[in-house]
């Protein structure tokens, strides 16, 4: 039998499957299949400091909307209890997770304040959390802010909430660091378990009849785990903390790649939303079929078999293969 | 019981909800609030007495409301109902019945001035005054605590009596005063209400197994006698009300009487008062009785039955004159009521038992209608008068009565108002003052021994309102029921209000005054007026200044700075010691906020810790600095009227206007918002004519005509002297021509939608649109002066453009312009359009509701006149009946022009012989003719027909002048929002639509009852929560407009400006060129809605692109292949939960409870898509619309013979 188990932020996961934080994991309903498909493990929907706050000021808005402001008509709404307003509902999910499934559940958080990830923080890990993923997802726009100032304040962060809390710490990060491995060593040195590679920026579109900005959510496709692969292939000598690979991870090819480069994880949404809680089934039955195949009789021997460490020619990860790849391409014949 | 900080419309309601099993509701200002509480706290399962959740019923009217309380009480269940004013009047014929079959229940009444010359939302006692013969009992409460206990007496009485019970306070003195106050509770009512009588009362029910039959017609043998019957009934009622307050003392320590006598044992001057009046009059007692007066106060708590026996025993033998107070005026009686009723007591008293054996002497008069301030000052005139030989009687107190010279004059020096803070705050209705004021009563009334009292008072406007709070604080309980005019403490809490408002008017010599100033504390003093400056020096006043907007967006609360002037109060009042009453503040803040998210809580204490650090105190200089003098009202060009009158009451001064400055009938010429010049907006749309592509809607979807359009010749803009912005116009129809675009700055509110509305954009930024905000301050100046320039540009001639387009049409001048509406408001826009395209002969009926308040609201009209005097004339009569009420406009417009007809067909010969027999077919064809030329044509006939009669001599010619312009089409339209037409007036305008009468409706559909808060209606959709429907409405909206169709010969048109402005013209002037009824459903965005108003006229598009709001227009047709409806909007294309999920009436209700929330807006979904389906197969639909039979008259029978 191929032993599929494998430590992730030192917990032990019964599969390197992991449910990545997105709108399944949010769905309740959702869990059992989720468990039952195999998953070693769930990242539960980020907490967005953000959301949370514009909450409370769309419940101050409804709240005051218009009252007082007329001698015959003292407000405009009935005045409701609007529920909790806040993470009350957020953190009573992970308390839900916690009692229903027997995989550790991981909650994902996007601070905005250096208060607020403190704070989220603990209250995530009170409510259970067997982990705590920190999502450091930040659009910085400002001329005036440097790469060492934004690495500086992430690093900061770190150091701050593993100070706060007991429950691992993993830091999910994207990809546009300019020294990617300094920064990485820089946050494992700060506390982090295990670091997330990598987050997807969700980038905007236009809309040409109207001339406007529109969001647009995009599925991933499984050429986008090549950023994580290299990375990891790239990181995991230099890394003694846990790695997960996110991103673009559709099936078990994708994942057994991004093992054999490093990662102790991988972890996928995309392909969940798109074949339903259910294709973790087929992502392990091609990974064991796989390792059986090639007489590998555990995760931990392939892990990082592959990496950048462990190949005979470790320039690959490297620019000469950014330069090989570029030769390597020929276009078609014109017609 | 332990004290409360509450309303007496809270306080009343508490007690009826925990004694009541049915509560059958309908909003009125100012009694609507009882009701929302007892819907909120049964939607929040609150229990009555008897351990159930009481059913709290929205009526279709204040009769629906009484006809099912009827209902219930004749089944033998306990109800109640709340009301006011009109309301109470629509109750009286099911009063009479239930009085009638002897049936207890309680009406609680905010009482308030029925409307007469015209409408007041205050308090007086003309409404109850109209219930006295019904056969209800009546019990007045005086004041805030009084309410609270009447109620508890009401109920107990009317069960132990069979006697129903009408109890009543003033609104909005009592209704809405915070107050401290004891709340009887549910051991204090168990104790009060007796098992016994409930069950007696429940045996009486309609029961089918022991049946009876009520209301039966009965005959003259029986009639009488059956009458008579009732009368031991009534009689017990004194002693039966006098015995639940006996024991309601023993309960609670608190003793009430039928009558309360008040003052020295040996008066000789007694005031007989009802109402929140008695306590001025009390106030008054002392401060004379402490001088050596000898006078006294007799407050009336029982009206009916009429506690004679009592009234006499209170009396001191030794009074000489008894002075009655009554807060109506019943026009051709002797004296008012109570005063009736006193004299007859009086008179009917044995001589033997007043001092020196004879009775004293009765006078009277009336005092505080529509809340008129009375005040211990005008109580002294009173007695004063009750000295004189021969004093006036009745007389008035309060006002100055320089025609029929009924007036006391009064000496407002003469003060009693002792409490220890008199605390008087300066806001606008958006900024939160009130709600902090009302936050600060709670803190002090919760965490001190201290008794507070906070009113308020606001203007008429519903965009840039003013608020001025009144809160007394003192060791006493305080029942001072007048506004503060001496304050120790004077919060301005808007720098502009300096410039607009007489504030520092109300400061006592010595006070505190706290200003909200946006300036550097060492600028302060010198941006102050010279009439500012001069008071504070004169009154030596403390002057504390805070940016408190700064400090508000400093703590991350925006602009909200109604924390940071609270800090300053507690701060600067020294009410609560400083640490204390910062505390105390930061845990009511906790209290407030807390469900609203730690962040908003931790801002708002942020904000409090702030606001100390940057609270300054200002030097005074030594004199006055400035000079400059505040704003006149109006400016100096505007009408005499408007100058003596109008500017009066827009600088608050309207207390002081005679009689004599009043119209008697209450006719007042329109067209005055334009001299009204609020400059309320902080950012105003600003043109660039470079990216303008003339389309008109920023002009079309305006909410106050702020922004207008204007075509003229290319030299015009020689003759005005100013350089304003222009460009060429673009028209096939009249090429050459210069457009300018331009915004009215002070008449703007800053509200954005034109902005929103605007479609181009700077090709190189597409964030510069043609029409943009910017600041005020960096455009005013120059703007008013464009403005003025703008007006003086003579207009080409809008009749050579077609007013069926957006942009042509917005070349008509509106005739609506400047409201108070809302900013943003979803209404105005389709009301402007109205009078742009017919406004020059139209007659408006307008139904009670928004857009009477703010169409017919003083001081200003916002109706106004074209360069020949023109315009809409507007006329509100009531809620109920506005269809009935413009139809009847119609019939007197059509029985006067076939008046004039015969009148014409007589004076043939001579007009034939004057004008030509051809000028006068023409005159007789063209009495129907539409559109701006036809008309403006024939008023030149009709203008030539004038010219001739004057030539002719007889009755018949000088009839016809009178009748002339009758011969000129008029226009009716009937205007009135969804509570209106889909809830109180459905019966009269169905009966409307099946009159086939020339009559245009337009229905202002916001889905609530806007102007009394957002109270729902028949037309509030499924899944939206509204007032009476706190746990969002479960059944579909009402399909007004099918209901319309059913009769096939009615014009049917739904519209939503935001989503289709072609549609919305197209349908207007279809509607007006319908001979017959034309109905137009307009979607109307509304505060109500909770969305940002900015947005107005895009979420009108997502309502529409949802399926929320379809349009159609069905156009009758005699065809015999006609397909009159036709569907004008495109199949559902947003999902309707997307369109939910951007408005806090659905939102909420996701939040309050997320699964209803879903089952609704699934269903809601499904309604919209079933919807379509029926509405697209009606398209395919053929109908030829009935025929009219020609009008007969039946023959005489003489005639025949």
């Amino acid at each position: 039998m191929t032993d599929l188990t494998t430590r992730y932020l030192g917990l032990e996961l019964r599969s390197p499957l992991v449910a990545s934080a997105g709108p399944l994991t949010g769905d309740p309903s959702m869990w059992d299949r989720i468990e039952q498909a195999g998953a070693g493990a769930l990242v539960l929907p980020s907490l967005f400091e953000e959301q949370i706050e514009h909450e409370s000021f769309a419940a101050s808005f409804a709240y005051e909307h218009g009252v007082d402001m007329h001698g015959e008509a003292s407000s405009y709404l009935p005045d409701l209890p609007m529920g909790e307003v806040g993470p009350a509902r957020h953190l009573d999910l992970v308390e839900q997770a916690r009692e229903r499934l027997s995989i550790p559940v991981i909650a994902s958080l996007n601070g905005t304040s250096p208060g607020g990830w403190v704070r989220y923080a603990k209250h995530l890990a009170d409510a259970g959390a067997h982990a705590i993923e920190l999502n450091l997802y930040d659009v910085v726009v400002d001329p005036e802010i440097t790469s060492a100032d934004v690495e500086r304040r992430y690093v900061e962060l770190v150091e701050e909430v593993r100070a706060e809390i007991g429950v691992p710490l993993a830091v999910k990060l994207g990809p546009w660091f300019t020294a990617l491995g300094n920064f990485a060593v820089r946050l494992q040195d700060a506390g982090a378990d295990g670091l997330v590679l990598f987050n997807r920026l969700y980038q905007p579109d236009i809309d040409l009849d109207h001339l406007s900005v529109v969001p647009r959510l995009t599925l991933s496709s499984s050429s986008e785990s090549r950023l994580p692969l290299h990375w990891i292939a790239n990181l995991r000598g230099a890394l003694r903390c846990s790695l997960a690979a996110t991103t673009g991870v559709h099936d078990g090819a994708d994942a057994l790649k991004l093992l054999l480069v490093g990662a102790d994880v991988v972890m996928t949404t995309s392909a969940l939303l798109r074949h339903g809680p259910e294709h973790l089934q087929a992502m392990e039955r091609f990974m064991r079929d796989w390792m059986h195949e090639r007489e590998y009789d555990s995760v931990d021997e392939l892990r990082g078999s592959v990496s950048r460490e462990n190949v005979p020619d470790p320039q690959v990860y490297e620019r000469a293969n950014y330069y090989h790849v570029l030769h390597s391409w020929a276009p078609g014949p014109r017609r | 019981m332990n004290p409360e900080i509450v309303d007496a419309n809270e306080a009343v309601a508490a007690v009826a909800h925990l004694l009541s099993e049915v509560i059958a509701i309908y909003p009125i200002t100012p009694a609507s609030s009882m009701g929302e509480h007892a819907d909120q706290w049964s939607a929040r399962g609150h229990a009555n007495l008897w351990g159930a959740v009481p059913d709290v019923i929205e009526m279709q009217s204040e009769a629906g409301a009484a006809g099912a309380l009827h209902g219930a009480v004749l089944r033998g269940a306990m109800a109640t109902t709340f009301t006011a004013s009109q309301g109470l009047l629509l109750m009286l014929p099911e009063m009479f019945k239930i009085a009638g079959e002897l049936t207890p229940t309680v009406i609680h009444v905010a009482a308030r001035s029925v409307a007469t010359h015209a409408l007041s939302i205050f308090g007086d006692h003309s409404d109850v005054m109209a219930a006295r013969s019904t056969g209800f009992t009546m019990l007045c409460a005086g004041g805030v605590q009084e309410a609270a206990d009447m109620a508890a007496v009401a109920h107990t009485v009317t069960l132990e009596t069979r006697v129903p019970v009408l109890h009543f306070f003033d609104g909005f003195r009592t209704s809405h005063e915070l107050n401290t106050v004891r709340v009887p509770d549910a051991d204090v009512l168990r104790a009060m209400v007796s098992d016994e009588r409930i069950s007696e009362h429940r045996l009486r029910g309609l029961d089918p197994d022991r049946p009876v039959l009520r209301g039966s017609a009965q005959n003259p043998d029986v009639f009488f006698q059956a009458r008579e019957a009732c009368t031991p009934f009534h009689a017990a009622v004194p002693a039966a009300v006098q015995d639940a307050m006996d024991r309601f003392a023993g309960l609670t320590g608190r003793q009430y009487h039928l009558v309360d006598y008040h003052g020295a044992p040996d008066a000789d001057r007694v005031i007989v008062v009802m109402g929140s009046g008695a306590g001025a009059v009390r106030e008054a007692v002392d401060a004379l009785n402490g001088a050596g007066a000898r006078v006294g106060v007799l407050a009336l708590r029982l009206f009916r039955p009429f506690p004679t026996e009592q009234l006499l025993a209170a009396l001191p033998p030794s009074v000489r004159t008894v002075v009655v107070l009554d807060r109506c005026k019943e026009p051709g009686a002797p004296f008012e009521p109570l005063h009736l009723d006193v004299l007859s007591a009086l008179w009917h008293s044995d001589a033997g038992s007043w001092a020196d054996g004879l009775r004293p002497r009765v006078i009277g008069g009336r005092y505080g209608l529509s809340s008129k301030e009375f005040t211990p000052a005008m109580v002294k005139a009173v007695f004063d008068e009750a000295l004189a030989d021969a004093p006036k009687n009745p007389f008035t107190i309060g006002i100055v009565d320089d025609v029929s010279h009924t007036s006391l004059a009064w000496d407002p020096t003469f003060r009693t108002d002792h409490a220890k803070v008199r605390a008087v705050f300066y806001g606008l209705g958006s900024d939160g003052t009130v709600g902090a004021n009302k936050n600060t009563a709670k803190i002090i009334g919760g965490n001190t021994e201290m008794s507070v009292q906070a009113y308020f008072v606001y203007d008429s406007k519903k965009s840039g309102s003013t608020t001025v709070s009144h809160v007394r604080v003192d060791e006493q309980p305080i029942d001072s029921s007048y506004l503060i005019d001496q304050a120790t403490f004077v919060g301005v809490h808007q720098w502009n209000l300096l410039e607009t408002l007489d504030v520092l008017s109300v400061a006592a010599p010595g006070a505190t005054v706290l200003l909200n100033a946006p300036y550097p504390a060492d600028q302060v003093w010198d941006r102050l007026s010279a009439d500012v400056q001069q008071q504070m020096l004169d009154k030596a006043v403390r002057v504390f200044t805070i940016d408190a907007a700064a400090v508000a967006r400093g703590a991350g609360l925006g602009g909200r700075i109604n924390t940071v002037m609270q800090a300053c109060f507690f701060s600067l009042s020294g009410v609560l010691p400083q640490d204390e009453a910062m505390r105390e503040l930061k845990g009511a803040i906790q209290k407030s906020y807390g469900a609203r998210g730690d962040i908003v809580v931790e801002r708002n204490i942020a904000a409090v810790d702030e606001s100390l650090a940057h609270l300054y105190e200002l030097p005074l200089g030594s004199e006055v600095t400035s000079s400059r003098h505040r704003r006149p009202a109006v400016p100096a060009g505007a009408p005499d009227f408007v100058q003596r009158v109008t500017a009066r009451m827009l600088a608050g001064e309207g207390d002081l206007l005679p009689v004599s400055a009043l119209p008697p009938d209450g006719a007042f010429a329109t067209a005055t918002s334009q001299w009204e010049k609020r400059t309320i907006a902080t950012e105003i749309p600003i043109w660039e004519p470079d990216l303008c592509i003339d389309c008109g809607k920023c002009a079309i979807v305006c909410p106050h005509a702020a922004i207008r359009m204007k075509v003229y010749e290319p030299g015009e803009l020689d003759t005005v002297g100013v350089d304003i912005k222009t460009k060429d116009f673009r028209s096939r129809e009249v090429p050459g021509m210069k457009l300018t675009i331009q915004v009215a700055p002070d008449d703007c509110t800053g509200c954005g939608v034109c902005v929103q509305a605007c479609p181009a954009h700077d090709k190189t930024s597409v964030k510069r649109k043609s029409i943009n905000m910017r600041p005020i301050g960096e455009h005013l100046d120059d703007e008013r002066v464009a403005w003025d320039a703008f007006l003086r540009v003579e207009s080409a001639d809008p009749a050579q453009w077609d007013p069926a387009s957006v942009k042509t049409s917005q070349l008509r001048r509106p005739l609506f312009e400047f409201s108070g509406a809302c900013a943003g408001c979803g209404e105005t826009p389709y009301l402007k359009l109205l009078t742009q395209l017919f406004g020059d002969h139209t007659l408006i009926a307008n139904a009670t509701g928004c857009s009477s308040i703010y169409g017919g609201n003083l001081p200003t009209t916002p109706y106004a006149v074209d360069d020949d005097g023109r315009g809409p004339a507007w006329a509100n009569s009531l809620f109920e009946d506005n269809a009935e009420f413009g139809l009847g406009i119609r019939l007197g417009f059509e029985a006067q022009r076939r008046t004039a007809l015969s009148i014409v067909e007589r004076l043939r010969p001579q007009l034939d012989a004057a004008l030509g027999a051809a000028a006068v077919e023409a005159l007789l064809a063209g009495v129907d003719d539409n559109g701006e030329v036809p008309i403006r044509e024939q008023r030149a006939r009709v203008d030539a027909l004038r010219a001739a009669l004057r030539g002719i001599e007889g009755v018949d010619a000088l009839r016809l002048l009178d009748l002339a312009g009758t011969l000129v089409r008029k226009s009716v339209w009937i205007v009135g929002g969804d509570g209106w037409a889909y809830d109180i007036g459905a019966g009269g305008l169905d009966h409307v639509l099946g009159s086939g009468r020339d009559v245009n409706i337009l229905v202002l559909d916001t889905e609530v009852y806007s102007n009394t808060g957002g109270q729902a209606s028949k037309a509030t959709p499924r899944g939206a929560v509204a007032k009476f429907a706190a746990g969002g409405k479960g059944i579909m909206k009402k399909d007004l407009g099918l209901e319309a169709m059913t009769y096939g010969d009615v014009y049917v048109a739904r519209v939503a400006l935001g989503a289709s402005d072609v549609q919305t013209v197209k349908a207007l002037l279809e509607a007006e060129a319908w001979p017959g009824v034309s109905l137009v459903i307009a979607y109307s965005t509304c505060i109500a809605h909770g969305f940002d108003m900015s947005r107005s006229m895009t979420q009108q598009k997502l309502a529409v692109q949802s399926g929320h709001w379809p349009l159609y227009r069905y156009r009758p047709s005699g065809d015999d292949d006609a397909q009159p409806f036709q569907l004008d909007s495109a199949e559902p294309s947003v999902d309707y939960a997307e369109f939910a999920s951007s408005e806090a009436r659905f939102g909420m209700l996701a939040r309050s409870d997320p699964e209803r929330s879903k089952e609704l807006v699934d269903l809601a979904r499904t309604d919209v898509t079933t919807r379509y389906e029926y509405y697209r197969q009606l398209a395919d639909v053929h109908r030829s619309a009935p025929g009219h039979a020609s009008d007969t008259t039946i023959a005489d029978s003489e005639d025949e013979q």
